[in-house]
């Protein structure tokens, strides 16, 4: 047993189940994008904020959000910890994607929920 | 046939090199890598590599030929070389000791570590564990790993974190101990497998079933350890 307290969940099978399940929500997300500009032949912004403004997509962005940056963190976390073998290198490494993801996870709820 | 063969020897080399010595093949034969390293070492008698039964069944010449790992005695040089040439290397990802010679305390210490052993707390009977031919059935493909490192050290995940990384060969032997029915501890097993590293720093690319030189494949039996651990947290 290899403890690590920086890993999303302390946990293999709980990190490797987010970064899963988190996965299948982002494809569904992106698929669902993707269609949606497929099949709108003209895009204007009022149909684009309009999109935006249902509490369903709202509600649908905010989970795509969380879990990109869950997902991102598994992954970043998991690179760090096969290339950085130097512990302080490694630890500033993972304190900036940590910085830097959270900035991002609460700019996004900023933007999708207008506040 | 030009061989470039890894030589280091700590006691007189900074720093290893590769040397490329010719040898010449008997016509009509398809000898193995191993009938080469004896012609090379007829050659040039300091060159160190280990072999025991020259017919993969010990596992001890695991080598890296021209960039795949294999066992040296099983493998025919129609299989191996290209445009004449034969590039041997040491297993990767394991210090060398001299040439081609690797410690394997590292790959040895994550075998131990997953108790490869039966373990039953049950009274032992009068004569023997019985089991059926169906539980039975369920260890081969597992059963059968002679410890030879190849998939191991062709593993990125195990070269990058050798100790913590249990790696394929090491979780295949777990997944034999977790699937046989007279193993009464396949719960402390998985909580033992449970972090980060063990079992989950494998990303299923599959080097080590494409290299193991008895057919297994170790990604499969992780897979397994993967559902196990599921089941129990789920």
């Amino acid at each position: 047993m290899v403890a690590s307290v920086t890993s999303l969940g302390r946990n293999g099978l709980y990190d490797w189940m987010i970064q899963r399940v988190s996965a299948v929500v982002l494809a569904a997300y992106s698929v669902f994008i993707i269609g949606y500009l497929a099949l709108t032949p003209e895009l204007t912004y009022e149909a684009w904020s309009g999109l935006f403004a249902g509490t369903c997509m709202r509600i649908f962005s905010l989970l795509a959000l969380l879990c990109l940056g869950a997902h991102a963190w598994v992954g970043l976390w998991t690179i760090s910890t096969d290339y950085m073998k130097a512990t302080g290198v490694r630890f500033i490494f993972q304190a900036a994607c940590g910085v830097v993801m959270f900035a991002y996870v609460a700019w996004g709820i900023l933007v999708i929920w207008g506040l | 046939m030009l061989v470039s063969i890894y030589r280091y020897n700590p006691e007189k080399d900074q720093t290893p090199f590769m040397e490329d010595i010719n040898i010449d093949i008997p016509e009509g034969k398809d000898l193995m890598v191993l009938d080469v390293l004896h012609l090379l070492k007829e050659k040039d008698s300091s060159v160190a590599y280990r072999r025991s039964c020259r017919e993969g069944v010990c596992g001890s010449d695991g080598l890296n030929m021209n960039g795949k790992n294999g066992l040296a005695c099983i493998t025919p040089l129609s299989d191996v070389v290209k445009k004449d040439k034969l590039v041997i290397r040491p297993l990767p990802g394991l210090p060398v000791i001299r040439d081609l010679v690797v410690d394997m305390s590292m790959f040895y210490k994550q075998y131990e570590k997953i108790k490869p052993f039966l373990i039953n707390d049950t009274p032992a009977p009068a004569i023997e564990r019985l089991q059926s031919p169906e539980d039975r059935e369920k260890l081969d493909g597992l059963y059968e790993c002679i410890l030879c490192a190849c998939c191991s050290t062709a593993c990125p995940s195990f070269w990058w974190n050798p100790d913590k990384f249990v790696g394929p060969s090491g979780l295949l032997q777990a997944y034999r101990f977790l699937a046989d029915s007279r193993d009464t501890a396949q719960d402390e097993r998985l909580a033992d497998l449970d972090d980060p590293f063990s079992v989950f720093r494998c990303r299923g690319i599959m080097n080590c079933v494409s290299v193991c030189p008895k057919g297994l494949n170790p990604t499969k039996a992780i897979g397994h350890i993967r559902n196990m651990l599921m089941q129990r947290s789920t």
